[in-house]
């Protein structure tokens, strides 16, 4: 990968994004880059699986009388085997070519519609995958191209998930433990006492750590998952919608840590639906839609609608309660495409 | 009216977190609740649709006690969807939980027909909540307790979901009982703001 000076020119077009007047690289290279990025799910076929089990159904119910004789119900049997093994897939693209990068020191917000695929672009990073999932697609962490080995070792050791589910939590492992896992080769007191500093830094008093999840409030357990991902000093947070549940000043308080961290020259990959939020932290932001970001840019040309280039974008901003609370027509990621289509 | 009378609630033999509290809800009547996180917005959302009984004082749907089984006639929508369906049906089953399906107010939430076949892992959390949505609805509710329901939807969603259930709640004139952080999505919704360090502790 080529190094990078530290200035590039303002709106100066790069690696697929450009960069506002206050953003420019704060290190030599991008922290995260993420090039072409595609996942497809396989799964098997809506229409032939839902055709076939009505067949096999009626069939089933209508004879009876064939169905007892040994023959009969062996023929069947494979005949039943042999459409189980045929029974068509499709490979069903939610990312496509998407690109996206965060440089050392900054925080990068991608926001967008829920469902167009921002928490696989997480799981991507972070070598997640599902089994039936297909994904191609270049990430270079640090300066180099990673691939799903060397992404699962960086998990927890250079790339931290702060993750949108509450339910990441075990739900049968006490708080404490859980936040400070068990420490190979390391010092379990020094382990103890970083979960303690975590904790009292985010509010959580020492009787939390004695807490099963079931028992904490929803902002609670976020801010245990933060603590979580603070614990063995990232150099890349991945926060896949980290504030939720939080009110607004816990919220604000979060996004404070996250700068504070970007600041301290680490980067953040901050995926959340919350424009206002995003818009209030971040140094850049991604805009998301069906599966790719249509607009990379800086925070600076979110001030007014008027500067923004994507009519989702616009649209975006004029939904929001605090603007005109502006319901959209129902769309779904799969019709998105056709809707924008016609809205632009 | 939905009313709580002199609930008290505490879990496991801590500090209780409602003593004698009060408070009702009428049809057609939209009130937030608003109090700090972690002070028991969900518990209490909780107590008022059944799923936790109170340890006195009793929860009263139109004069009657919640049912224990069967159909409730306060439901509830939760902060977390992917907690509120079986990870292992297909979405088509959980929908299936409150009756038919009701197609035109599936199209209104924006659910699609080839999501029906999926399961929750094969969703996310907003397709899901429009799920969970959908099937509060079609379980003929009296009232609906929303608790932080939309703060897992993008700003479109949430203003094209709660354009739905304001319309639902406003045509079934539904009683609505709701907590939500951002302030102004407050503003937009009710019609009753009450503020729980005030009412909880005098």
């Amino acid at each position: 990968m080529e190094g990078h000076s530290n200035v590039h020119r303002d709106g100066e077009f790069h690696h697929h994004h450009s960069h506002g007047a206050s953003t420019h690289h704060a290190g030599d290279h991008h922290l995260l880059q993420v090039e072409g990025l595609t996942v497809a799910f396989r799964m098997y076929d809506d229409a032939a699986s839902e055709g076939e089990g009505r067949r096999a159904e009626g069939e089933g119910a209508g004879g009876p009388s064939d169905g007892s004789s040994k023959p009969g119900r062996i023929a069947r049997w494979l005949r039943d085997a042999r459409l189980f093994l045929a029974a068509p897939q499709r490979e069903v693209p939610v990312v496509h070519d998407l690109h996206v990068s965060v440089h050392a020191g900054e925080i990068v917000a991608v926001v967008g519609a829920s469902g167009s695929g921002k928490t696989l672009l997480a799981d991507a990073v972070m070598g997640l995958f599902e089994p039936n999932a297909l994904v191609s697609g270049t990430v270079y962490f640090d300066g180099k191209p990673q691939d799903a080995s060397s992404l699962a070792a960086l998990r927890g050791h250079g790339i931290s998930l702060v993750p949108q589910s509450v339910a990441s939590l075990d739900p049968l492992m006490r708080v404490g433990r859980q936040v400070r896992g068990f420490a190979r080769g390391g010092d379990d007191a020094a382990r103890s006492a970083r979960q303690r500093q975590l904790f009292a830094r985010y509010g959580l008093g020492p009787e939390v750590e004695r807490l099963y999840p079931f028992e904490l409030s929803g902002g609670m357990a976020r801010r245990v998952l933060l603590c979580c991902a603070l614990m063995d000093n990232p150099k890349l947070i991945v926060a896949d919608e980290p504030t939720p549940g939080l009110d607004l000043a816990l919220a604000q308080a979060a996004l404070a840590d996250f700068r504070e961290f970007a600041d301290g020259g680490g980067g953040v990959l901050l995926i959340t639906h919350d424009v206002e939020q995003a818009l209030s932290v971040a140094d850049r932001v991604a805009v998301f839609l069906d599966g790719t970001v249509v607009e990379e840019t800086a925070v600076e040309s979110f001030r007014s609608p008027d500067l923004l280039r994507h009519p989702f974008s616009r649209q975006l901003w004029h939904a929001l309660p605090e603007h005109d609370f502006a319901a959209a027509p129902a769309r779904s990621p799969e019709a998105g495409a056709t809707a924008e289509g016609g809205q632009a | 009216m939905l009313q709580a009378c002199d609930i008290t609630f505490s879990y496991g033999g801590k500090a209780p977190l409602y003593q004698g509290f009060s408070v009702e809800v009428t049809p057609g009547e939209r009130l937030c609740l608003k109090a700090p996180s972690g002070f028991g917005k969900t518990t209490l959302c909780r107590l008022l649709a059944g799923y936790e009984q109170p340890d006195a004082g009793s929860v009263l749907a139109d004069g009657e006690p919640l049912p224990r089984t069967g159909r409730c006639p306060v439901q509830l929508i939760g902060q977390h969807p992917e907690l509120a369906v079986d990870p292992r049906r297909r979405m088509e089953a959980t929908l299936r939980e409150a009756g038919p399906l009701d197609r035109g107010l599936m199209e209104r939430l924006g659910i699609r027909d080839r999501w029906l076949a999926r399961y929750p892992h094969e969703l996310s959390g907003g397709e899901l909540q429009r799920f969970c949505i959908a099937r509060t609805l079609m379980a003929s509710p009296r009232y609906l307790v929303a608790d932080e329901i939309s703060t897992m939807l993008d700003a479109i969603t949430q203003a094209q979901v709660w354009s739905v259930i304001l319309e639902e709640v406003r045509s079934r004139n539904l009683g609505l009982v709701l907590t939500t952080h951002s302030e102004s999505l407050a503003h937009r919704l009710a019609t009753r703001e009450l503020d729980l360090t005030a009412a909880v502790c005098p």
